[in-house]
This record gives C-alpha cells, structure tokens and sequence, in this order.
C-alpha cells in the first residue's frame, strides 16, 4: 500500500489566478465605462380622459374648477400668471400662485377635504417653454417642507388647446 | 550552471486575495447601480426640473414613452418624426396592446420633453394621444436638489 505524498501533490495543482483576474479586471472596465450618473426622475400625473361633455343637470358634487392661465411671449418666456383672472406678482410668481392657492384649499390633503375636490385648468400660451408649464405644475400640485412632500391638488388637466401665433 | 527555483518562484507571489476581494466588491457595486433602462432616455432632451418630481414608488403597468425634443420632434420607438406624423406609430402601438388583450386606456404615456419645448405642442401631443385612445398621462421631471 502506497502512501501518497500529500505535501507534494498540493503544490502541484496550484490555482491559476491570472485568466480569473483578468476576466474580473474586464467586468470592472466594462461597468466602470458603462457607468453613468443620472439623476431621479419623477411624474406628474394627467388625466385626459376622452369623455364626451356631460349633458344634463349640473351635478352639484362636482369639482371646482380653478383656473390657472401662465402667459407667455413670443420666444416662451413667461410674461404672466394668473389665478381665476387675478395677475400674480412678477416677483416670483409660481409662489405666490402657491400660497394662493393654499389659501383656498386650506392646508389638509385628506379625503373629503377641499384639496380633494378642486381641480386645476392649466391654461397655458402655445409658445410657452415646458419649464415653466412644470413650475406651474409644482406649484399647484405640493411643496417640500422639512423633506416631506405636503400635496396640495393632485386634479390637474390643461385648457383646451390655444393656436400657435401666426408669424 | 542553471538552477532552477521554480518553488521559489511560487513562494514569492504575494497574497491576491484581498486585491480579488476588492475587485469583486466594485464589481458588485457597478452591477447594482447600472442602469438598463436607459433606451428610454435620451441624452438629447434635457428634462425639466421640479422638486416634487421623485421616482414612483410603483412602475406603470404599460408605460409608453415619448420623448419631445426641443425642435419639435417625437423620438418614440427608434424612430424621430413630427408631432403631426405620430399618429400612425400610435395606433400600432395601440394594435399591439389590444392584440395582447390590453386596454389602451390603461396604459400610462410618460412624456418626456425637453424644458425648451412649447406647451402647446406637448398639448398636441397629448391630444394626439387622446384621439388614439390613451388617457393617462404622465408628465416627466428631473428631480431638483435642495430647494
């Protein structure tokens, strides 16, 4: 009966490291250079549903329909806003909409509150940049307080479509 | 005279264990925080950016994504075309949803546009949409820091 020489035969199948690290090394470049910073992303909701008018008796649950319209020039830079025909302060103009606004809805979001059932018309020039067509947005629909987002009216729909001006 | 020293030679290899620990960790780390779901970002649009906008909690069942560059083009599907001419890629896309027994009602469209786009036309867009058969809507920001 041979004994094996144990000591011997462990170093003879030792690991080949070098394929492995190059393999790992070549992963690593890859999700280095595929690597790409971006930032969050988030989504204001809209509902367009493709109803017909209502025909009859106004119903008298229904929302209340506040109307904001966001004023632009020719080159889309915003000229105005307005909350129900009532002209904010050129000076940061998207707070003052906010605190209107809150003023209205009162502070609560829960149901059955007035936040609940309003809902915001968003009129906007056709030139309008998109950013500031999103400020409105952000101003209607909350605030960031102490890291918390507090929701004013989440009912938002645009106005019926204004024509492109004519050059 | 040669002499070999092939043991020696082994010997004074140094340890790599913690270089391939190491190496695994990062590999661990840029495999967690690739991002594949960049085929619906595109680098041109330049999204604007709000301090509400944060990443839902929930992905959309259907989301469609169209995205609306500055010039006035849709880029959906690979393809980039006017706003006017998108009709026709939407209801294939419609074709196909109720080929697979979904609702186009259901679906959510994220717009995607740029902050120098018109409203108006992300509103021709919507109304396009409309006229398909979508109704959910979904508008995208960038999330803004600290403000």
């Amino acid at each position: 009966m041979r004994i094996r020489n144990v000591g011997r035969h462990k170093e003879e199948i030792r690991l080949m490291m070098t394929p492995m690290i190059d393999v790992v090394f070549l992963l690593l470049i890859f999700f280095i250079m595929t690597f790409k910073i971006a930032a969050p992303e988030g989504d204001f909701n809209i509902k367009m549903p493709a109803a017909a008018p209502v025909q009859g008796p106004i119903d008298p649950t229904m929302l209340s329909l506040l109307k904001v319209r966001v004023e632009a020039n020719r080159d889309g830079r915003l000229t105005g806003v307005y909350l129900a025909e009532a002209r904010m302060p050129d000076e940061a103009p998207f707070r003052a909409l906010q605190e209107r606004i809150r003023l209205i809805v009162g502070d609560d979001a829960g149901p059955g509150s007035i936040a609940e059932d309003t809902e915001i018309e968003l009129d906007c020039d056709y030139n309008l940049r998109f950013e500031y067509a999103i400020d409105a947005i952000t101003a209607i629909s909350g605030k960031v307080r102490d890291g918390e987002i507090v929701k004013l009216i989440d009912k938002i729909k645009f106005a019926p479509l204004r024509k492109a001006p004519q050059p | 005279m040669r002499f070999r020293t092939s043991r020696h030679a082994g010997a004074s290899e140094g340890d790599m264990t913690p270089m391939i620990d190491m190496t695994f960790q990062l590999i661990a780390f840029f495999m967690v925080v690739i991002n594949f779901a960049e085929a619906d970002q595109n680098a041109r649009i330049r999204l604007p950016e709000s301090e509400l906008a944060k990443p839902a909690d929930v992905p959309f069942e259907m989301p469609i994504t169209l995205q609306l560059t500055r010039e006035g083009t849709v880029l959906f599907v690979g393809e980039e075309v006017p706003v006017a001419g998108l009709k026709p890629l939407l209801r294939r896309e419609r074709e196909i949803l109720e080929y697979r027994h979904v609702k186009p009602s259901t679906a959510t469209v994220i717009i995607r546009a740029d902050a120098g786009a018109k409203t108006g036309l992300v509103q021709e867009l919507m109304e396009a949409c409309r006229d398909v058969g979508f109704e959910k809507f979904s508008l995208r920001a960038k999330h803004q820091e600290g403000t």
